[in-house]
């Protein structure tokens, strides 16, 4: 597959603060089509990074670092080129409801870029259809719920039709329903519209469901591999000060009162299927 | 949210009437028309005209007769004191009683009933313009009504984006400063007792997270529509038009009648 986007040698310095950069001279590549988890913990980079690939932050200009989203070069001229490439979803779900409502803040992206209103109708029905929100379409920000708000915000995405959806901590505010219902929905277009999909998580369970984990660490990449590779690390992910997904813990708990569990990682299915099989042997 | 349901200056009822249904420019320019007609009544039958002429619309938005009563209520010692105020130190006619420079007269009472009324009915005619249309179409009426300053580099398109932000965080902000406060409360700070400026002191915890926090609000919103390709004004296409439809026009003509009626009772 071809990569979608290429950073090198990216970093960044925030001007507040001068001895610590916050990305430091960062590589990887994301598939066409693939689902890119990055994970980290606080303060190591990881939004910072998202708003890098989106040109809402200029790396610094004396490490020579390059971003390329789809064949472009991201500069001062082609950064509106590179937005209509990508849809971002934020963390709070509140703070990027744009329009008064529903229906209004979906439209918002394609009023921006002058698209003629019978157009924009379809497109915004079409995109409130796909996240299941059509009877929402006149209500107003302060009667939804979070995750009802942030499928709004993805509708407000897949009305502009981009190549690339990233996800900045956008399930971090919801309750666990909200939280399954937005990523059903994020896989929904991964799968069938083959978008490319970055998610910038905290939750670990979310990361789990990528195709491939980015680990950052104080604004380096540290891992970059499956799942099955980067949770088998299992200890070490706790010193980096990440999580491990249930299954691990649970392998964890038992080896602590002496089960002998397998080293490689499982999933939960996988755990669950190692469970009965050990269990029935016995 | 308790304080917002007392507030019926600038609430919205949702209904499906003909008053409902007119386009908002209309409704907005009529009801600054109507406060300008209520001058030119001195009468008592043009006051009648224009209270039969408001009630009839009140009548026509099917809301309630109930909000546009609340809606008086918290003006009420204003417009007694003007009352008053007019029926004591009003001189002519008929004299009733008198003391030292007050006094009750034919005309005071005549000019206090006058100006009972003209309060009534611009409050009753504005609340209906609240009542009736959504907040979101009187921002776009007002971004429609202020295009020809357009010339005057005025930048329209900008206020109409900033009213309509501001009109869409009203209840995101009223949430945030009942959760601050009760957070506050929890913490032991006692709101709205003790002396006045014991009052003003406990006001501050409740301020600054509150401006805080809609700093922070503003910069995300800000990075969410640069990231959706908000690039100002210029070049943007809209979601929501108006349309000026026939009962428009209709309105239109009902004021011009009032109108020519008044100008016949002076």
């Amino acid at each position: 597959m071809a990569n979608i986007i290429e950073v090198t040698d990216l970093s960044y310095h925030y001007p507040q603060m001068e001895q610590r950069p916050a990305l430091q001279h960062v590589n990887f590549t994301v598939q066409a089509g693939e689902w890119l988890a990055i994970i980290g913990h606080n303060g190591s980079g990881k939004s910072t990074l998202a708003k890098s690939l989106d040109g809402l932050l200029t790396p610094d200009p004396q490490n020579k670092g390059e971003i390329k989203v789809a064949g472009l070069t991201l500069t001062d001229e082609t950064v509106w080129q590179i937005r209509a490439k990508i849809g971002m979803v934020f963390q709070n779900p509140d703070n990027q409801f744009v329009g008064a409502t529903v229906e209004d803040d979906v439209a918002f992206g394609l009023e921006n870029r002058g698209v003629p209103r019978p157009e924009m109708q379809e497109r915004v029905h079409a995109a409130l259809k796909r996240v299941r929100m059509t009877e929402f379409a006149d209500r107003e920000p302060a009667r939804l719920s979070g995750g009802q708000k942030q499928r709004v915000a993805i509708a407000g995405i897949i009305a502009q039709r981009p190549d690339i959806i990233i996800l900045d901590e956008s399930t971090s505010m919801l309750d666990p329903k909200g939280r399954a219902e937005v990523l059903a929905t994020v896989r929904q277009l991964n799968q069938e519209d083959h978008l490319t999909v970055i998610s910038i998580t905290h939750d670990i369970d979310e990361a789990a469901q990528a195709n491939r984990i980015v680990v950052l660490d104080d604004g380096q990449v540290k891992e970059t591999g499956t799942p099955a590779e980067i949770f088998a690390y299992g200890e070490r992910l706790i010193e980096m000060g990440l999580d491990v997904p249930y299954a691990e813990r649970l392998k964890t708990a038992l080896r602590q009162v002496g089960a002998d569990v397998p080293k490689q990682y499982l999933t939960e299915e996988g755990m669950a299927d190692w469970l009965w099989t050990s269990h029935s042997k016995m | 949210m308790q304080r917002m349901n007392k507030l019926i200056f600038g609430r919205y009822i949702p209904g499906d009437s003909f008053i409902h249904r007119l386009d908002p420019r209309g409704k907005l320019l009529l009801s600054f028309y109507f406060i300008g007609i209520i001058f030119l009544a001195h009468n008592w039958q043009s006051y009648l005209l224009l209270f039969l002429f408001t009630m009839f619309a009140v009548l026509m938005s099917r809301v309630n007769l109930g909000f546009f009563i609340r809606g008086v209520r918290p003006l009420i010692w204003l417009i007694l004191f003007t009352v008053i105020l007019q029926i004591f130190f009003t001189r002519g006619g008929h004299l009733y009683w008198h003391w030292g420079p007050l006094v009750v007269s034919q005309y005071g009472l005549v000019n206090g009933g006058y100006i009972f009324m003209r309060f009534v009915l611009i409050i009753f005619m504005s609340t209906l313009l609240t009542l009736t249309t959504p907040p979101l179409q009187l921002s776009d009426a007002i971004e429609s009504i202020l295009k020809p300053f357009k010339v005057f580099h005025l930048p329209v398109y900008e206020i109409a984006l900033m009213i309509s932000i501001a009109l869409r965080f009203v209840p995101t902000l009223m949430d945030e400063t009942e959760k601050i406060m009760n957070a506050q409360r929890a913490r032991g700070v006692d709101f709205g007792s003790g002396s006045l400026s014991q009052k003003m002191r406990a006001i501050i915890p409740l301020l600054i997270p509150l401006f805080v926090n809609s700093f922070n609000r503003a910069e995300d919103l800000a990075t969410a529509m640069e990231a959706r390709g908000y690039q100002g004004g210029e070049g943007r296409t809209k979601y929501r038009v108006l349309t000026w439809k026939g009962q428009d026009t209709l309105a239109v003509a009902a004021f011009a009648v009032i109108t020519g009626l008044l100008i016949w009772l002076r």
